[in-house]
């Protein structure tokens, strides 16, 4: 038998990227392509729902040709892409409405101080599990059928779609105008804001609240399930899987036990804990969202705590002050000193995400004195990831009644020795670095892969993860406690600032 | 427009000073060739060696030009960031072969360990990131020295510690090998930095060629030589695919 692989869609908000994986989880191939951003107003982030579908068409094959491998090789794709953008088309042209509404865009910020006041605002976190705020898909979508001439009438027609990206891709690549499938998974609805947590589906309530016709969203459907076959780009694929990447990444760091948790670092940092069947509700400002659902079983909660600021305080660091040449040198120049001087950076740069959300804080360097280097400021900078990382894990801990035993990690920062130690030094627990870096489309590989019976079960996935590397904690117990002490107050100091 | 900055021109003069004859001159010589005073010379020499436009010979303390003036134009790799490069393919290495992967840059005539992937078998083990390896002992350290002859003379000149009974300790012996690994493009020892163990490495070039670091991966010996006592073909396939990777990586922008 010729050897079968499982493909992924990485549809993130940069790129899109095809991965092909073999059985035991390694990756064989990569193809990759970036689409441009459009900045059309202050706040404002549009995509081209065409060119990300034209990028597909181009990675796919090319991902195949680099494995030696035909569609014939593939058992099974499943999707993994960037949450919360919103796509609108016409389902007889198949042509988007318009560009794409990025996640980062907060066009809706007038809209949704609005929709604050509005009877009916206090049931959206208790059905959606998410607090009202621009972040997410429903504003978005009202905005469309407010801002662009005629949407409504065609929607509540049905002549128009919606669908995040991997509900676009999987239209277009099961046929499109002509029979594709209009699906989505739960853990995509579940960012909408329109999605009741507790029955998986639509709810009228929210669906009325944000004015949003029923016509135009796609059926919700378990992340793993058969969405149907690829006719186009490569015919004959069996779409088997969908997840949000931060879903997917949980899902390919095997997080399948309730407590386990893991971090994506990044430009910003997501962290996400499994709660296993219990639908916890934060009382710390974290989000409660769907870890993931295999089909015929009982959907996994998660909660989860987003960082605006991460990896892109480095980037600032490199291209605002200039005080390195890469981002990686950041690593060279913290370890020319021992400790941060007494100096410590909040990142809030436009406002605080989790635990927080203070949305008028800015950020600060504080304890600046004469003493300080730019290797104190590059440590500072570092250390405001693993102080962050902290205050979401004691948020998770606190609203799951679970101490997590160890912290997964993945994303580019985790190259950075000196961070993944921080943080173990900081959390107390292990830090544990798998070794495919790549889980988010690894978490979509798996879950399409398990849905088709590549993989028999969790437990297969389980084995396949493996140890790249761990760094355990060194910190001395007082000094962790004095040094948190004195980064709680720095974020204090950042409070209150505009007014 | 402002004139001419004379300790520029001062630096300059130094660096053409060095540049001459055998390149190696005390602090007096240099002063009393360029008629400066003692202090403004050394302030000068040691301005250049912070820079690593000028080294200092810990022995003699005489002055000679550095090695980042030889590597200008090509890029300087600082080490997080060959990390940062290289993960996704050591990664994909030690998946592949099984075994550790260690990529290894020269540092005071040892083998600087500046990345490490665990062995995927799970079962415990530390991070050695920052810890020195023996030169001419392991796999990662004769890619180095193959592909530097300055640091391998100066490795021979030095005393080849015995660390095993298979260490390489004779000066020809070990240029021998080093001419081998050149003809082969990889590495290799089996039980010469420690007993049952055996290693693969290849060189990671940067733009233009130079070898800045090697990459390999280490193991029982009778993994990663089995079943002859020579290395494994699909081992040294997949080390090497490894390091060209890596090269390549190096050579797109950033």
């Amino acid at each position: 038998m010729a050897q079968r692989y499982v493909m992924a869609i990485d549809q993130g908000t940069t790129s899109t990227r095809c991965i092909l994986f073999d059985q035991r989880g390694r990756l064989v191939s990569v193809a990759q392509r970036e689409h441009q951003q459009y900045f059309p107003r202050p706040g404002w982030v549009e995509q081209d729902a065409v060119e990300i579908w034209r990028n597909v068409d181009r990675v796919v094959p090319r991902a195949l040709r680099d494995a030696g491998a035909s569609a014939a090789d593939v058992v099974a794709l499943g999707i993994a892409n960037q949450r919360e953008t919103a796509v609108v088309w016409d389902r007889h042209t198949g042509v988007p409405i318009g560009r794409a509404i990025v996640w980062q865009d907060i066009r809706t910020e007038n809209l949704v101080r609005e929709l604050e006041r509005a009877p009916g605002s206090e049931r959206i976190r208790e059905r959606s599990g998410l607090p009202l705020a621009t972040y997410f898909t429903a504003p978005r979508l009202r905005w469309m059928l407010d801002a662009i001439p005629g949407m409504r009438e065609r929607a509540e027609r049905g002549d128009v779609l919606f669908g995040t990206m991997e509900t676009w891709l999987i239209w277009n690549l099961t046929g499109g105008v002509d029979g594709g499938v209009h699906a989505t998974d739960v853990t995509n609805a579940s960012r909408t804001l329109l999605m009741n947590l507790a029955t998986l589906s639509w709810d009228d309530d929210l669906l009325a609240f944000f004015g949003i016709p029923r016509q135009m969203l796609p059926q919700i459907r378990p992340s793993t399930d058969i969405f149907g076959e690829t006719r186009r780009v490569v015919p004959g694929i069996k779409i088997a899987a969908a997840l949000g990447d931060q879903h997917a990444a949980l899902f390919g760091q095997t997080c399948f036990a309730r407590g386990e948790t893991k971090c994506t670092y990044g430009t910003g940092s997501f962290l996400l804990m499994n709660t296993g069947t219990t639908l916890v509700r934060s009382t710390h400002g974290l989000l409660t969202t769907i870890g993931y659902q295999v089909a015929g079983e009982r959907v996994v909660y998660a909660l989860e705590g987003s960082i605006a600021v991460t990896g892109s305080l480095v980037q600032w660091f490199r291209d605002s002050l200039g005080l390195i040449n890469s981002a990686p040198e950041i690593e060279t120049l913290a370890r020319t000193v021992d400790d941060n001087g007494g100096c410590y950076i909040v990142p809030a740069f436009s406002g605080l995400f989790a635990p927080h959300w203070r949305s008028e804080a800015r950020g600060i360097i504080a304890g600046l004195t004469s003493y300080i280097t730019k290797g104190h400021l590059a440590r500072a900078v570092l250390e405001s990831t693993a102080w962050q990382t902290r205050e979401v894990v004691d948020a998770m801990n606190a609203d799951a009644g679970l101490r997590s035993a160890t912290l997964k990690v993945d994303g580019g920062m985790t190259a950075d020795h000196l961070l993944m130690q921080l943080i173990a030094d900081v959390l107390d627990v292990p830090v544990m670095r798998p070794m495919v870096a790549e889980t988010v489309s690894l978490g979509a590989a798996y879950a399409a892969g398990l849905a088709v019976g590549y993989w028999p079960d969790l437990e297969g996935l389980r084995r396949n993860w493996h140890l790249a590397a761990r760094w355990m904690p060194q910190m001395d117990p007082t000094h962790r406690d004095t040094e948190y002490a004195n980064w709680q107050r720095a974020v204090k100091l950042t409070f209150d600032w505009v007014q | 427009m402002p004139g001419p900055i004379q300790s520029i021109e001062r630096a300059a003069a130094i660096l053409r000073l060095l540049a001459r004859g055998s390149g190696r001159l005390g602090l007096g010589d240099v002063a009393a060739s360029l008629d400066l005073p003692k202090g403004t010379t050394h302030g000068i020499l040691r301005t250049l060696q912070g820079v690593g436009f000028v080294e200092q010979d810990h022995t003699s303390g005489h002055y000679r030009l550095g090695a980042a003036l030889l590597h200008l134009g090509t890029s300087y790799l600082d080490a997080n960031e060959l990390r940062s490069r290289a993960i996704n393919w050591a990664d994909t290495l030690a998946a592949r072969s099984g075994e550790a992967v260690r990529i290894g840059t020269p540092l005071d005539g040892s083998v600087l360990v500046v990345h490490h992937v665990f062995r995927p078998d799970d079962t415990p083990q530390i991070l050695d990131v920052g810890s020195l390896l023996p030169m001419h002992a392991t796999a990662l350290g004769k890619v180095l020295l193959a592909y530097d002859a300055e640091l391998a003379a100066r490795i021979r000149r030095a005393e080849l510690t015995s660390l095993t009974r298979r260490t390489i300790v004779e000066p020809a012996a070990l240029a021998r090998v080093l001419g081998q690994v050149r003809t082969a493009g990889w590495a290799s020892e089996a039980e010469e930095c420690m007993p049952g163990e055996a290693s693969i490495a290849a060189p990671i070039r940067a733009p233009g060629g130079l070898v800045v670091a090697a990459i390999g991966i280490s193991g029982p010996v009778d993994r990663i030589c089995a079943p002859s006592s020579t290395p494994a073909p699909e081992l040294v396939r997949d080390v090497h695919d490894a390091a060209r990777a890596v090269s390549r990586d190096l050579m797109t922008d950033g």
